[in-house]
């Protein structure tokens, strides 16, 4: 893990601002507003994650980054910002934002079964981000493929690098899927939950690589994950979501020191701790709402212990003090009240 | 028939035994498990024999089929003669040889299905694509277009297409079919696409930066193949039988030049007193269009995803 760029000096390298993906429902009865007003940054070289229960925005997000939400029946609204070194990557002509992914911002998704094409190989897949941004030949783009490959792990990659998808284990395909993301380096890459379809073991692993690709390749990584065991272990900052917004952020470790925002809190509460007595796992109580019908005001407000009357209105992003600490609630300015549980 | 003519035929029949006879062999023993889902059927065998029969009688025209197929031989003595040994599937009206005419008919009929199938095929898996992916005002604007064009009686378009010509070349035919026959393979490949470009590996590959034609052509289409080619084998049929229709009409393939179609038009009008003339290219037609269902079945069997082992 690289040392965290605190204070985080220089320019940010990927900026959010504002940035609302509303989707148009069945029937255009309602607009869900996935991802409302969510801003953050991401410097050169970092990992930041991106946490929150399913259903909070945060693929949305990653999505919109790249403008691949499917539209209809998602539509990022005017008025959001997506600036990577000083472009805005929405406003973008088409030619020019193709020419951003996969070569300068990559991705990586969350289910390697089906994020593979059945009928190419591996190698041809791994090939084509580089035959369409370095407009290499087909054999020198095998030849990068095959060094990918052999980059990412995968031993005997002149085999391999024949072989179909479903040839792979679900491990494997991870790995492809990473040497397609980076085969022409780029400087960000969003990883979409990565690991989550992989069981643990290998999950590791997959992190593991992720963490050495960043070191050896500079690249800025935002992670986005569920789980906080995760982000504890590899991101440098964290940004926490809830219903479309973002509650909370900070530091990684000051995040788990003193979480601010009852969301957080309840997040890292619910997670089983080896060292403490055996207890019932917490849980916080309900469910993310709709995104047709967010709660008015704080939207945290109905599952909070702490709410009070004050909660009827929707704090900003208060700064705690602590440096790169927001959190989007009053307990910043009403600590006390952290005492009254309702 | 001359002994010459007797063995082209007989090694036109043996060839295509045996070109059945390795393929399925090859199936059976090699280890790709769609072909021999392909060759499940007894069906599909007889289909690939008969229309690999018909293919090389096709190519082979002037070595099986004895006479020219417009000579008229003897109009006054040879004409409506029952099939005999000299005529194997008598003469006509005009004392022209039905078997030769039924062998060159085959270049004319089987030409005209294949390239105005493949015409189809073409247009109808790209409007289709085109539809299924970009969506927003084109998707309507193709499907609308499809509506109309299944709508509209098509004998009825390529009489108003065929008005404008005089006896129409055979490459404007070809077109005037092919261009008449694309919308249900339109909708099927649209169909197909609308749900494969919501998979996770067509998102992947815009995420690495392809653009519209890269996904399609490589992502999209190549996982869309098996209804496309089944669509494709079907469709050879149905082109068969639409120019077949042509031609009964006077409109397809001009006279004397046999078709299949306008054979079945010279002879109906001695249906009773020489059933011949009209019965042979009509079995012509139908084993044609058999053979083709048949394989079609074969090919969905074997390119069915479903059953491929992953």
């Amino acid at each position: 893990m690289s040392a965290p760029p605190s204070p985080l000096v220089g320019p940010a390298l990927l900026r959010v601002r504002n940035l609302k993906t509303y989707f148009v429902t069945e029937h255009g009865k309602g607009t869900a507003r996935a991802v409302d007003d969510v801003s953050f940054d991401l410097y050169p070289g970092e990992t930041l994650g991106i946490v929150g229960e399913s259903g909070c925005g945060k693929t949305v997000t990653s999505l919109s980054i790249l403008r691949l939400v499917p539209e209809p029946p998602g539509h990022i609204l005017p008025g959001s910002v997506i600036e990577f070194e000083g472009r805005n990557l929405l406003a973008l002509p088409a030619p020019e934002l193709r020419a951003v992914r996969g070569n300068q911002i990559a991705m990586i998704f969350q289910e390697p079964m089906t994020s593979l094409n059945p009928v190419f190989t591996v190698g041809d897949q791994i090939a084509e981000a580089a035959i369409i941004h370095q407009h290499l030949s087909r054999r020198a783009a095998r030849a990068r493929a095959i060094d990918m490959l052999r980059l990412v792990g995968i031993p005997d990659p002149d085999e391999r690098v024949d072989h179909y998808p479903h040839q792979l284990s679900g491990g494997m395909r991870q790995r492809v899927m990473i040497a397609m993301a980076l085969i022409c380096h780029p400087k960000v890459l969003i990883a979409d939950e990565p690991t989550t379809a992989l069981d643990v073991t290998i999950q590791a692993q997959i992190l593991e690589l992720l963490d050495r690709l960043q070191q050896e390749l500079g690249m800025a990584v935002l992670l986005i994950t569920h789980d906080l065991g995760v982000v504890a272990g590899h991101a440098d900052r964290v940004v926490v979501m809830y219903a479309g917004r973002v509650v909370e952020t900070a530091p990684t470790e000051r995040l788990f020191d003193q979480p601010t925002h009852p969301y957080t809190e309840g997040l890292l509460a619910a997670v089983p701790r080896i060292d403490a007595p055996r207890a019932r796992l917490h849980a916080i109580p309900g469910q993310v709402p709709a995104a047709t019908a967010w709660p008015s005001g704080c939207r945290f407000r109905p599952r909070c212990p702490y709410a009070w009357e004050k909660c009827q209105e929707e704090p900003g992003l208060l700064e705690t003090g602590s440096p790169g600490h927001t959190a989007r609630c009053w307990l910043v300015t009403e600590p006390e009240r952290r005492q009254v549980k309702r | 028939m001359t002994p010459g003519t007797w063995l082209a035929l007989i090694i036109a029949l043996v060839l295509a035994g045996e070109i059945v006879r390795a393929l399925r062999h090859r199936a059976l023993k090699g280890g790709r498990d769609r072909w021999r889902r392909f060759f499940k059927h007894r069906t599909t065998s007889w289909g690939v024999g008969i229309l690999s029969f018909l293919v090389i009688v096709a190519l082979a025209a002037p070595l099986v089929a004895p006479f020219p197929p417009n000579d008229q031989l003897g109009i006054v003595q040879l004409k409506n003669q029952p099939p005999s040994w000299t005529f194997i599937l008598g003469t006509d009206v005009l004392s022209r040889d039905v078997w030769s005419r039924v062998v060159w008919g085959a270049r004319v009929s089987l030409g005209i299905g294949t390239l105005g199938a493949l015409v189809a095929i073409a247009l109808g898996t790209l409007v289709g694509a085109l539809a299924g992916y970009y969506r927003r005002w084109i998707d309507p604007a193709l499907m609308r277009t499809v509506d109309v064009g299944l709508a509209l009686p098509r004998i009825f378009i390529l009489l108003m297409v065929v008005a404008l010509w005089d006896g129409l070349p055979f490459v404007a035919l070809v077109l005037a079919i092919g261009l008449t026959s694309w919308f249900g393979t339109s909708r099927l490949v649209r169909a197909e696409v609308l749900s494969l470009r919501e998979r996770d590996f067509v998102v992947a590959a815009r995420a690495l930066g392809a653009d519209g034609a890269r996904v399609i052509f490589r992502h999209v289409l190549p996982n869309a193949a098996a209804p496309i080619i089944v669509s494709a084998a079907l469709s050879v049929g149905n082109v068969l039988l639409l120019e077949a229709a042509l031609s009964f009409l006077g409109i397809g393939v001009a006279p004397p030049d046999p078709s299949w179609g306008n054979m079945i038009a010279d002879g109906a009008s001695t249906i009773y007193s020489a059933p011949w003339t009209t019965l042979f290219p009509g079995l012509a037609i139908a084993l044609v269009v058999m053979s083709l269902n048949a394989i079609a079945d074969g090919l969905r069997e074997a390119l069915d995803p479903r059953e491929e082992p992953s």
